[in-house]
């Protein structure tokens, strides 16, 4: 079983357009959209969701004024900013340390536990579908992608799938890392801007700080070829294979606005190409 | 006024609406809080003048003291201690995974033999300087960290109120972008027409409608795609700020770090008019 997961550093590279294409390339496969504060997947593979999931994780304080003596200790040691002067507590900036808590002479404060999101097992017609939703401004992204990458790892293991899938989420911090962890193959997707060489460098380097192989795929590359011949000279240079280039092609935002995969609906060449590149990543 | 630029969706335009929005006004101080992936530097070049490492408070465990009674383990949120009981191999011992921390206190102040003291750990850099008459600030994350919204709240730590901020914000909907936008008056969402924008756009809105920040919308790309995101904004009554068609002229302004206004100063009033519309509404 081989776990491949996309990712880019800079947001909007194209990582799920071409997840979604492999989607449909892959024989025996599991799907995953590890993007969840704003996954996308579901939008190309229309998932009827079997299975729903409670993700609860981290708590937030609750202040009782009724027992509160207002002495105000709890304002003055919250490192988050989290209590006004008022005590009134902000959900929002709350990390849920406890720390009030534990300090609070009247014992006015309880931790309660977060619903922090949800997690589905879905099916779709390319095959099984592990994504999930993160509350509205909640936290523990990473633990949440942590879950479903334990899920779909699990269930590709018991169900002998040969491939698990991953849409990886922009960046370099806690969802990325949590992305990262124990794949066989980390595909970063970039395009010939300087924005996106320079972040594609960036998460290529968080990529061998954790030792995890990279190839590179270039999307857009006749946009600007000149940085395009950077990339693969940097590339070169770093010993990292570039599995694939993609052309600028206005048929890929068109198959997007009609909800279907790239391979199922962009222009010939296009289709090749993916075509090729997952033929380099899949072996 | 402090305005952050924010969308949900990666690679909507975000850094392009930030930085020549900054070049369009005068008496900026421009914030770059994508501390993963910074890249307003690459269109504003700035020279920077200052750094500064920016760290956490991480605990530190006097051995000497310690008796190893498991009360850091038991308040600390975030498993980042353990205990090894004292026995047979000894008085025991405890174990810190600075990587988990997040700088709260609780083990320090509540260990009852006083044996932890909190140690600075590096998470990454602020550096500060000049770009084309603007002051200009940014973090970077250090390669390997996970934790970026305390880099972000020492970068929102230098805001300068007498001037105009532009935020440039991370994408996504979690604590990195509710720690960069907490401070704003107001949130430009840049989004572009089509399904994912869409999608990611409405929840960008609910995380604006529950931190109670004003915004509006950008619509970048805005012939390439649908008129949802359109039809969604009217419904829900949010203002289009500005539409910007796709121009593959600026496309490869941007591939080369070029800001739109340096060869289009037409823009540099759409821009102004921009701004001022926001200025109405706070």
């Amino acid at each position: 079983m081989k776990q491949i997961v996309v990712i880019s550093g800079k947001g909007g590279t194209g990582k799920t357009i071409l997840t979604a294409s492999f989607a449909v390339l892959a024989n025996n496969k599991i799907m995953v959209d590890c993007d969840v504060d704003a996954a996308d997947l579901h939008l190309l593979l229309h998932p009827h969701i079997r299975e729903r999931h409670e993700f609860r994780s981290g708590k937030t304080a609750r202040l009782d004024k009724k027992i509160c003596n207002r002495c105000g200790k709890c304002i003055v040691l919250c490192r988050f900013g989290a209590i006004s002067d008022d005590l009134t507590i902000d959900p929002i900036s709350c990390e849920g340390c406890g720390l009030c808590s534990h300090v609070c002479p009247s014992g006015a404060i309880t931790m309660e536990e977060n619903i922090a999101g949800e997690w589905f097992i879905s099916d779709t017609k390319y095959g099984p579908f592990i994504h999930a939703k993160l509350g509205i401004a909640e936290e523990n992204s990473g633990k949440l992608v942590a879950k479903i990458r334990q899920v779909s790892k699990d269930m590709a293991e018991k169900g002998r799938f040969d491939y698990v899938i991953v849409d990886g989420p922009p960046g370099i911090g806690c969802p990325v890392i949590a992305s990262l962890s124990g794949v066989d193959c980390a595909l970063v997707v970039t395009e010939p801007t300087l924005s996106g060489l320079h972040d594609a460098r960036r998460v290529i380097e968080v990529c061998a700080y954790f030792k995890v192989p990279v190839k590179m795929v270039i999307n857009k590359y006749d946009l600007n070829i000149d940085i395009s011949k950077e990339i693969e000279a940097y590339s070169q240079s770093a010993n990292i294979e570039v599995a694939g280039k993609i052309r600028f092609d206005s048929s890929i935002p068109k198959t997007l606005v009609k909800g279907i995969t790239a391979v199922e609906g962009a222009s010939e060449a296009v289709i090749r190409e993916i075509k090729d590149i997952w033929k380099k990543i899949s072996i | 006024m402090i305005i952050s630029v924010a969308s949900g969706k990666g690679g909507t335009g975000k850094t392009t609406i930030a930085v020549n929005l900054a070049l369009s006004l005068s008496n900026v101080q421009f914030l770059d809080c994508d501390v993963e992936e910074p890249n307003a530097h690459i269109f504003l070049k700035p020279e920077i003048r200052e750094k500064f490492l920016a760290f956490i408070p991480v605990p530190e465990v006097d051995e000497a003291k310690c008796n190893a009674c498991g009360k850091c383990r038991e308040v600390c949120a975030y498993h980042a201690i353990a205990v090894i009981p004292p026995g047979d191999s000894g008085k025991g011992s405890v174990l810190v995974f600075p990587h988990l921390c997040h700088g709260c206190g609780a083990c320090s102040l509540l260990c009852p033999q006083k044996a932890i003291k909190e140690v600075n750990k590096e998470i990454g850099v602020v550096e500060i300087g000049q770009a084309r008459g603007m002051q200009f600030i940014h973090g970077k994350l250090n390669v390997g960290e996970i934790m970026s919204p305390p880099l972000i709240r020492q970068v929102e730590d230098r805001i300068d109120s007498d001037k105009t901020v532009i935020i440039d914000a991370p994408p996504g909907t979690s604590c990195p972008v509710i720690a960069a936008v907490k401070k704003s008056d107001y949130c430009i969402l840049v989004t572009e027409p089509t399904p994912f924008g869409l999608n990611d756009l409405v929840l960008a809105v609910e995380v604006l409608r529950k931190m109670k920040i004003l915004f509006g919308v950008v619509i970048n790309r805005s012939d390439i795609g649908d008129d949802k995101v359109e039809r969604f904004c009217q419904d829900n009554k949010i203002p289009i700020l500005m539409r910007i068609p796709f121009d593959k002229e600026i496309a490869l302004l941007y591939s080369r770090g070029i800001p739109i206004v340096q060869e289009k100063t037409e823009y540099k009033d759409r821009f102004r008019n921009m701004f001022n519309k926001i200025k109405e509404r706070l």
